[in-house]
């Protein structure tokens, strides 16, 4: 466990030696928060209460999105390059001959990275757009515990997805279509592009039930309140039951993996 | 080291330069076709892996378009816009900001280059060193931009109901070229602040991406400072806004006149001026790692 804790640590002391690189992406957070909150904010002025959002509330999903952004690497920009170009190169079986679990190696490494990038590049945006447009924050501390433990959960499930995503590197050797097509999934079914109780029938559905509505859609409605009592238990349990789900899976891919490696000599 | 590359000059270059007979323009141009042909040709190995991420690219880029259209299912108008009429101001600037995207969006790696010294690499080659950052790692799959950008103003064009005057058909290519060209200067601008702040790319994405979303939307959502801001300081409303504005007959933001639609060409030189300078100004500024 100490072993974990250590590699998470050094993960964000890693991410946060670039302070210039973090305070451009806290710029162009905040940018893409303003362009945002005006859309929806036009949105919102025709039809008010629309996917049973007020428009503060409706602002407040828009600058949690860019706060979460980094956190889940939505978009990338996560464990996912390095651990798929260790796969390509062989690298991968100086890891598997460490005394240490490899899911559990990189999944602390990827936490140290997320909440760095929660803090870093997510607290600023979100008091600046707090600052400029009048934001539905919760008054209550259990709110916001419930709310970070919901992200933490989203987290993890975050990285499940891209674990097993980087593992087909084992037989695509170039995982990078792969991880591209999971990279747009993330996007479109987390309720980046909008929230996901304003997509229409089936579709908003199904987007509801996948696993990457633990990314962003769930943890805002924590933190507008939208889950309490026994409804927040219920979207723990979605979220854990797909953390575990997803992650027992990247076990046994990993298992069915590490037979095909053979270590070449030289 | 400083810089010495030949983007250095004014002034003569040396005797026995192996171009000195041929316009430094031209010069730029060509080496930057021989390095976009040698790319070209590098992808070009592996095509089912280009067609997979040209419509990779293709989707990714359609994907805030199928947010306006998710919109679109529960209201009628967004800020007073129809969806025609914003698809027009989205195709316009997706398609601009895509051929400038394709031609120019490697030069926001300039700060990496700068990081780990292979700038110096280019220093020393006699080719301008803007033909070569421009040329790095042409990426062809960067044309599901333009695809995408021109299938939406093509629904835009097929679906509304323009009352079509010579001026307009001319003003519609005019403002994808020159709007590119406007998004051309943003990047080199921002490619010349990366010589002072090495991983501050983002910001300059901030501008580049950020500018080409903020057009997809009508001016009249967004606060009139912000509409100032994109006006005068950085020019993006010439890209799209202004020109679009008049096509559909609509009223300009902040009252704007109606000749400024036919600015873009002059503000488009004006920007490539100052970017110019820029880009001038940051190379000399340059001082390599040494690694």
């Amino acid at each position: 466990m100490r072993l974990y804790a250590v590699v998470a640590a050094g993960s964000f002391r890693r991410y946060a030696t670039y302070r210039t690189a973090t305070a451009a992406g806290v710029f162009t957070n905040t940018v893409f928060g303003f362009i945002l909150a005006y859309t929806y904010t036009a949105l919102w002025a025709e039809r008010p209460q629309l996917g049973g959002y007020d428009t503060s509330q409706a602002l407040t999903y828009v600058w949690l999105g860019q706060a979460l952004l980094m956190a889940c690497a939505m978009m990338g920009g996560g464990f996912e390059d390095e651990l798929m170009e260790r796969i390509r190169t062989g690298d991968i079986a100086v890891d598997l001959y460490r005394p240490a679990d490899l899911q559990l190696w990189w999944l602390a490494g990827d936490l140290g990275r997320a909440v760095f990038h929660l803090l870093g590049r997510g607290v600023a945006p979100m008091f600046l757009g707090a600052l400029a447009f009048d934001l539905a924050l919760p008054g209550s501390l259990w709110t916001w515990l419930a709310f970070l433990v919901s992200v933490l959960l989203g987290l993890v499930v975050s990285f499940a997805v891209r674990y097993l995503v980087a593992l087909s590197a084992f037989w695509l050797l170039d995982g990078a279509g792969a991880m591209q097509v999971a990279w747009l999934m993330g996007m479109f079914f987390s309720g980046m592009l909008l929230p996901l109780n304003l997509f229409p029938g089936l579709l908003g559905e199904v987007a509801r039930m996948l696993p990457w509505s633990s990314l962003l859609q769930v943890p805002a409605d924590v933190l507008l309140g939208k889950h309490t009592g026994w409804g927040l238990v219920e979207v723990y349990a979605f979220q854990g039951g797909w953390a575990v789900a997803l992650l027992l899976a990247g076990r046994l891919l990993q298992r069915v993996a590490t037979r095909r490696v053979v270590v070449q000599g030289g | 080291m400083t810089a010495t590359g030949p983007d250095r000059v004014p002034g003569p270059e040396p005797e026995g330069f192996a171009f000195e007979e041929r316009p430094r323009l031209l010069e730029g141009v060509r080496a930057y076709g021989l390095i976009v042909a040698m790319w070209v040709r590098s992808t070009m190995t592996y095509r089912a892996s280009f067609v997979m991420t040209t419509l990779g690219n293709l989707a990714a880029t359609a994907f805030d378009f199928v947010a306006i259209l998710l919109m679109f299912t529960h209201v009628d108008a967004l800020g007073g816009y129809t969806l025609p009429e914003i698809a027009l101001l989205y195709g316009v600037s997706a398609t601009a900001f895509g051929l400038t995207d394709l031609l120019l969006g490697s030069v926001d790696r300039l700060g990496r280059r700068v990081r780990d010294g292979t700038l110096d690499t280019l220093l020393v080659r006699p080719v301008p060193v803007l033909a070569q950052v421009a040329a790095d790692r042409f990426a062809l799959r960067r044309a599901g931009r333009i695809i995408q950008g021109l299938a939406v103003l093509g629904y835009a064009l097929l679906t509304l109901d323009i009352a079509w005057t010579p001026l307009k058909v001319v003003m519609l290519p005019l403002m994808v070229v020159t709007g590119a060209a406007v998004f051309g200067a943003v990047f080199v601008g921002g490619a010349a602040f990366q010589f002072v702040a090495q991983d501050a790319s983002e910001v300059q994405s901030s501008f580049t991406y950020g500018g080409t979303t903020l057009l997809q939307y009508p001016p009249t959502i967004f606060a009139k400072d912000l509409v100032r801001g994109v006006t005068f300081v950085v020019p993006l409303a010439f890209v799209s806004w202004l020109p679009a504005l008049y096509v559909l007959g609509r009223e300009y933001p902040l009252d704007l006149p109606q000749w400024v639609a036919f600015l873009p060409p002059a503000v488009a030189a004006g920007c490539w001026a100052l970017a110019g300078l820029a880009w001038r100004a940051g190379l000399r500024a340059y001082r390599s790692t040494g690694s």
